[in-house]
């Protein structure tokens, strides 16, 4: 591009700007009024916090459970997200490395959950996992996070394990490999882009997930940081510090790993949408 | 020993291939999970529809009775017109202001403007936070008395724009779809950007120098182009418009307050099959999965249509 100086185009950057305030000024807004009383917030809500202290989040931290719920948000993301990639790993690997008659059909089925608006089956759900004895357990959520997760996350991996040649495979095979040994140390270790978009997309569905906790958990101790936020909006509070310093805590784990990991997170969640 | 010998030399072989039976194993944990969460209840909800409940448990086979109890008797059939329409202009506005914004600003971006990554993160920093966050967070900006919204159109002059945002039926429902405007811009604006640069930039050259600027560039080149961007941003737009949910439910309640002005279909879906004041009634288990199985062929149709229209558009090109 030849007029690229920023006067050139001052209209496109008035534009830009103007968006980029109205998307991180809320933001922003939200991580300075942590730090503030209520009644500074409602006197001036704009400026900056007169004086630092962590009062609003030791407040906090006394109406809920606040580590209790970071510890659930925490063991069911994780543990999601290891599920979910290892199952579909070997599904992928099965549909994409073989031929068998039957594994168009098996693809086709799972990409059909892409389409399925799962929370108007929440009925049969809360009748299935009432009948598993899941309710008010974590395995309820994880459950749902790899279930709802594996129509993406079988298209990314599929879609990569058929770029790969044919021939890295064999010259392992002739060694004597097992179809774990080739998957595991062949063809895993070079998929390493497709793996971290994978994690990151089932990570950041699985940690902000709202709709099935709010169903299968009840006991305020199985809660993960979104339903256990719902306490603390329902109650009407009028200490808006402490508020705000909840919603700050739910999102300063996702901000961080976004700002560390940023292209992949953005590569990841369109990744979907464009294959 | 003999017979071991022969074996291993077999199992050698077929490993060579790697023919052997266990690898059917593999897709069958995926398979299994996904099979019992997504299929079996989505297909259960379907059969559902066609029989009376009494609470959790199902009693009797009654045909299309749910059906049209949902339509017919009040105040189920004005309620669900009511958040159908509330679904619509969910859809209109959001292709509007958020799908048009996203692309505005995508064009910018191709177009080189200095900093261009910072501007992505920029818009896209919202899309990260959970929905019930963005949800309570707007809830507070958009307060009448404390917010940080009216505040600020207080010291700009603007004291007759300020209003309880979230307390008035006619602004409330606007208000919620521009959050979810806010929301979801960044995510358009990758989806428009990827597009844009799929364009070959011979055919742009090739344009430019037989004279097409400004508006013919628009509409000759870049719009026809971006046509599968366009209809994929519709496509989930339009899914995501008729699912609404979180959003509703945090800032407005499950009663979509005020006076039911901001409820959508799968609020009135959530408070059919897990109850609240309004339903009362105990076969509200077979009313709610109507509802459901209505809702699924809706999105289903219109997807497959806009779908469809894709395909023509892609082989067109």
């Amino acid at each position: 591009m030849k007029n690229s100086s920023i006067w050139s185009k001052p209209f496109y950057y008035v534009i830009v700007f103007a968006v980029a305030t109205i998307s991180l000024y809320p933001i922003f807004l939200m991580f300075l009024s942590s730090f503030k009383t209520s009644a500074e917030i409602f006197k001036n809500p704009l400026g900056l916090p007169t004086s630092f202290s962590l009062d609003t989040y030791r407040t906090l931290w006394s109406k809920i459970p606040f580590d209790q719920y970071f510890i659930n948000s925490v063991i069911v993301s994780v543990t999601s997200v290891v599920l979910v990639v290892l199952f579909c790993s070997l599904a992928a690997f099965y549909i994409a490395r073989f031929k068998f008659s039957w594994n168009n059909a098996i693809f086709f089925l799972f990409l059909l959950g892409m389409m399925i608006p799962i929370k108007l089956g929440i009925v049969p759900l809360f009748i299935l996992m009432r009948d598993l004895g899941l309710i008010n357990s974590l395995w309820s959520l994880i459950f749902m996070n790899i279930a709802t997760g594996t129509p993406l996350t079988m298209l990314i991996l599929t879609g990569f394990f058929k770029t790969m040649p044919m021939e890295l495979e064999e010259a392992a095979r002739m060694d004597g490999a097992g179809n774990l040994r080739v998957l595991w140390n062949v063809l895993l270790p070079l998929m390493r882009p497709a793996l971290g978009t994978v994690i990151i997309v089932n990570f950041i569905s699985a940690w902000n997930d709202f709709f099935f906790p709010l169903i299968f958990i009840t006991e305020k101790a199985k809660m993960t940081i979104p339903v256990g936020m719902l306490s603390l909006f329902g109650e009407h509070s009028a200490d808006w510090g402490s508020l705000f310093a909840g919603l700050t805590l739910a999102s300063l784990p996702m901000m961080i790993l976004f700002l560390v990991a940023s292209k992949q997170f953005m590569e990841g969640l369109t990744a979907g949408a464009l294959k | 020993m003999m017979t071991m010998t022969v074996q291993t030399a077999s199992t050698k072989k077929e490993r060579k291939k790697g023919k052997r039976w266990t690898i059917h194993l593999f897709p069958i944990p995926a398979l299994i999970i996904y099979a019992l969460f997504v299929l079996y209840p989505i297909l259960a909800a379907l059969s559902y529809s066609f029989y009376s409940f009494n609470g959790f448990s199902r009693e009797s086979f009654v045909g299309f009775n749910n059906f049209i109890t949902l339509f017919t008797t009040e105040p189920y059939g004005s309620m669900f017109l009511n958040a159908f329409k509330n679904n619509v202009l969910y859809f209109i506005l959001q292709m509007i202001v958020m799908n048009g914004l996203a692309f505005l600003l995508a064009f910018i971006i191709y177009k080189k403007v200095k900093g261009a990554e910072f501007f992505k993160i920029a818009f896209f920093l919202p899309r990260l936070l959970s929905v019930i966050v963005v949800g309570f967070l707007w809830k507070l900006i958009l307060n009448p008395n404390f917010g940080t919204l009216n505040m600020l159109l207080g010291k700009l002059g603007l004291e007759e724009l300020q209003r309880a945002w979230l307390g008035d039926p006619n602004t409330a429902l606007v208000s919620i779809i521009l959050v979810n405007c806010w929301f979801g811009l960044g995510f358009g604006v990758l989806i428009f950007l990827a597009g844009f640069q799929s364009i070959p930039v011979e055919l742009v050259e090739a344009a430019k120098l037989d004279g097409a600027k400004g508006m013919t560039m628009l509409r000759k080149i870049y719009l026809p182009l971006m046509v599968p961007s366009i209809l994929i941003m519709t496509v989930l737009t339009f899914i995501q418009s008729f699912e609404a949910f979180e959003l509703v439910y945090a800032m407005q309640g499950s009663m979509g307050e005020p006076y039911f002005s901001t409820d959508t279909l799968a609020v009135f879906f959530y408070r059919l099959a897990f109850g609240s004041s309004t339903s009362g009634s105990s076969d509200a288990i077979g009313l709610g999965s109507a509802l459901a199985t209505v809702l699924f062929f809706f999105i289903l149709v219109c997807t497959m249509v806009f779908l469809k229209f894709m395909n023509k558009k892609e082989v067109q090109m």
